[in-house]
């Protein structure tokens, strides 16, 4: 038995001359510099923009006229781009090009700050900062499950409704036993359950990897929110109260400024976070399971002529996604919000485009669920100041940067080779 | 029309039907009788054997059985009072399974009663009622489940006929409510904007697939939530908003736009099933009797070998993306246009984007297979709302039926195991479109 997988062809060679993707990359930079220069220039005005490094408008303040401000990191941008655009080596190209976008980012900010109503013509760093984090945290442990899953060759659509089934098992049996390691653990192995489905089917049955994430997310909605209409909804003293993680300071590091508070003043589940990114970085690039999941995510036959199962190490990883991606849910049933009918919304999705922007690998997962953290902060900022920019524009933005990242407008993107692949011992 | 009558699937060209067979379907597809020679004896004794083989009627059907299984035990689990009588099950087991049997077959009857027939109802609105319920269910989802089949055939994985949808629905209202036009022609133009805001939305990953080799799947998972976000940020514009309200919700669609009633103005369905039906012929002889529909089945079987003979991958990718967003826009057309909503709201298109992958694989991602895929799941939904209102079951169970019906015939080895089933007489090697990104 053969799998006749069709190959899936470049349809048009890449002309790889004077535009390189670096170029390319330079003339989206210069064009945005362009545009914060002028028009962000012109909307600013000459009320300062004022950044805290608190929680609110008191204490240490960044000070900056609105327009100067706009204009000045707008021509940092728009000489970044063009710097890019001149010929840079490639070497500096990540450094320039991420200035670049910094730049473009707080000429915007400028803008936006000074036309603030009186009053509210500040930015608090701290909540900004934190915001992120806590919005990144669901993004982070999805993307994670899903390097784990597709970097040994097993295409991750489900993440939405494990990190679903895993917010829902979290809450359930944290209820029923009142205690939160029990809801966690409970969390973990809801998750793995809609993993397990995807392994099996996948795996054993050899049936389409997407379309088995897509229909496991359905039915992940359905049976939630069956159980949430059926036992939560009348019940929700019994079944849909949760205990809650509290913060844990970390003494000293938490005094740290903007930082301290966001990153060292969390739950749990911050913690266990950036720790899992860790562990899977070294894990992957560290470790002999780390070599033998990418060289089985690469070339299966080649793994399996040099002795590694497979087919095991494929169910061991999805697995082990499905358990890291259900405490990401258990992120919000067991330290935010009790549980309510389909939760999650559509971050699944969003951490699948944190995958992908982030290239399968760990820490770039991280960088980009960050960032799709941030541009989720900046959306609930911005509609709080009366902004002119519709939150929905920035909600759009994950999805927007990622559709640019796979036409390769911004950098190579490439999945490993065997992802979505089943193999066939034969 | 399907494949349905053809000979021995063995012997037929590999590059007609490996798009259609994909992951899920290894088992046999011609009916049981017709493809035998003539001169074999008892037709009736090869019908029995037939039946128990794993064919895909004899899948489909055990699959939707297991579903409704899984769903059982899912409402006796969710069901304090029921569970309560199974802790002295040892005691007296009757009990147990007598309330087990009551819950569960009074919410099964009443998913059969909202959705065919209701054996108590009384005149002629009412005993049609569950099956125009069923049929404007039914409607949109043969749309987007065309959609998703057309794309699967030309070896693309369109996921995004739920954004193609929204693009179609925002398009046809807003024609529907925007443009002052005569009754006839307004309907025809707001069928029409839905069809081309689709095609727009299904263009956009096909010319980027094309050019860039940039994954479909990918592009249509993002633009589906660019769509959801547009249409929200859409409807709270000054002239789309309906100004007598405070609520997200547009102003509603002019009488002159609204697809006609079938069964007169107390039952919902509506014209949308007729042309469902003639959209899923159209789409039936594209797909095997025209030259597009050749070069698409050719270039789903092999790309590269396609090229080699000439035909431009390049434009079929584009073709088939347009074409499929285009289907999936007139589904979404259907949603505001027809009796289901009068006006734009966040929440307008419900999930007929992903319900109508259910209805394309579930439909072997062949058109009357995807008309009839489409019929089921319209009933299911309409039964599921009966079954919600008189036995307080969550309509969600709707939702699960859906996608447990789906995995079982998705894996049909699986099925098999499970009963025991002969295999059937040509079982393949698996064929997979699965391609990664």
């Amino acid at each position: 038995m053969s799998t006749m997988a069709v190959d899936d062809v470049a349809v048009a060679p890449v002309n790889e001359g004077f535009w390189t993707r670096n170029r390319k990359a330079g003339l989206v930079l210069t064009a945005l510099g362009l545009l914060a220069v002028l028009l962000f220039t012109t909307l600013a005005t000459g009320e300062p923009a004022r950044f805290t490094l608190s929680e609110d408008a008191s204490g240490a303040t960044l000070k900056i006229n609105g327009t100067v401000g706009a204009a000045l990191f707008g021509a940092v941008a728009l000489a970044a781009g063009v710097a890019i655009l001149a010929g840079l080596p490639t070497r500096w190209f990540t450094l320039v090009l991420g200035v670049g976008l910094v730049g473009f980012v707080v000429s915007f900010l400028c803008w936006q700050v000074s036309t603030a109503p009186a009053g509210q013509n500040f930015m608090p760093l701290v909540n900004i900062v934190r915001g992120t984090f806590i919005l990144a945290l669901p993004l982070i442990f999805g993307s994670l499950a899903g390097v784990l899953c597709e970097r040994s060759g097993v295409v991750n659509v489900a993440i939405e409704g494990q990190l679903l089934m895993g917010a829902f098992s979290g809450a359930l049996f944290g209820s029923l036993s009142g205690n939160l390691w029990v809801g966690l653990i409970a969390a973990a192995i809801g998750g793995t359950f809609i993993s397990l489905l995807l392994a099996v089917f996948a795996i054993r049955y050899l049936v389409d990897q997407v379309v088995m994430g897509i229909v496991l997310n359905l039915l992940a909605v359905g049976i939630t929110g069956f159980l949430y209409e059926r036992l939560m909804q009348p019940d929700p003293a019994k079944y849909n109260s949760a205990p809650r993680f509290s913060d844990w300071e970390i003494p000293l590091l938490s005094e740290i400024p903007v930082l301290g508070p966001a990153l060292f003043a969390g739950n749990i589940f911050l913690y266990l976070g950036l720790l899992l990114v860790l562990v899977i970085h070294i894990g992957l690039f560290r470790t002999r399971w780390g070599l033998r999941t990418r060289s089985v995510g690469e070339h299966p036959t080649a793994a399996d002529t040099l002795g590694v199962r497979v087919l095991r190490l494929r169910y061991r990883n999805v697995l082990l996604a499905g358990a890291v991606a259900g405490i990401g849910g258990a992120s919000y049933t067991l330290a935010l919000f009790s549980f309510t009918k389909n939760m999650i919304g559509g971050k699944g999705f969003i951490a699948l485009a944190a995958l992908i922007f982030g290239r399968w690998s760990p820490t770039g997962a991280l960088l980009a669920a960050l960032f799709f953290g941030f541009a989720d902060q900046l959306a609930t900022y911005l509609s709080a100041i009366n902004s002119a920019i519709p939150s929905q524009f920035l909600a759009m933005l994950p999805y927007l940067a990622t559709i640019l990242a796979v036409a390769g407008l911004v950098g190579r993107v490439r999945a490993p080779a065997a992802d979505g692949k089943p193999y066939i011992k034969g | 029309m399907t494949n349905t009558g053809s000979g021995s699937p063995d012997k037929e060209p590999a590059t007609a039907d490996q798009a259609a067979r994909m992951a899920l379907d290894n088992t046999e597809r011609a009916e049981p009788t017709s493809q035998q020679p003539p001169e074999r004896p008892a037709l009736g004794r090869l019908f029995v054997e037939n039946l128990w083989a794993a064919n895909t009627l004899t899948v489909t059907v055990l699959s939707l059985l297991l579903a409704m299984v899984v769903g059982g035990i899912l409402m006796i689990v969710s069901d304090p009072d029921v569970l309560g009588t199974y802790s002295y099950f040892t005691a007296r087991p009757g009990d147990a399974l007598n309330a087990s049997w009551t819950l569960v077959s009074e919410a099964y009857t009443n998913l059969f009663k909202g959705a065919i027939l209701d054996p108590d109802a009384v005149g002629l609105t009412a005993a049609l009622s569950p099956i125009s319920e069923t049929l404007t269910y039914t409607a949109p989802l043969v749309f987007t489940g065309l959609s998703v089949a057309l794309a699967f055939r030309g070896g693309l994985f369109n996921i995004g006929a739920q954004g193609q949808a929204t693009m179609g629905v925002i398009a046809a209202g807003l024609a529907g409510f925007l443009l002052p036009l005569p009754a006839g022609l307004h309907l025809l133009v707001a069928v029409f904007a839905g069809a081309v805001g689709g095609a727009v939305w299904g263009f956009i990953p096909g010319i980027l697939k094309a050019r860039t080799g940039a994954h479909e799947v990918i592009n249509t998972i993002m633009l589906n939530y660019v769509a959801a976000y547009f249409l929200v940020w859409l409807i709270v514009q000054n002239g789309v908003q309906d100004p007598n309200r405070t609520d997200a919700i547009s102003r509603p669609v002019d009488a002159s736009a609204q697809l006609p009633r079938l069964f007169g103005d107390n039952l919902r369905a509506h014209a949308g099933i007729i042309l469902a039906v003639l959209v899923t012929w159209a789409v039936a002889w594209l797909l095997n009797r025209s030259t597009l529909g050749f070069e698409l089945r050719a270039v789903g079987s092999n790309p590269a070998a396609s090229r080699t003979a000439g035909i431009s991958v390049t434009r079929t990718y584009v073709l088939i993306m347009v074409f499929a967003g285009a289907l999936a826009g007139l589904g979404g057309s259907q949603m505001v246009l027809g009796t289901t909503a009068a006006a734009l709201t966040p929440l307008v298109v419900a999930q007929i984007g992903f319900d109508g992958i259910l209805v394309a694989l579930l439909g072997r991602v062949k058109p009357w297979g995807v008309l009839l895929a489409a019929l089921l799941f319209g009933a299911l939904q309409a039964g599921g709302n009966r079954m919600q209102s008189y036995s307080g079951v969550s309509l969600e169970l709707v939702t699960v039926l859906q996608a447990l019906i789906v995995i079982f015939i998705a894996a049909p080895a699986l099925v098999k195991a499970i009963f025991q089933l002969r295999a059937a007489r040509a079982a393949r090697p698996q064929t997979s479109l699965a391609k990664g990104w």
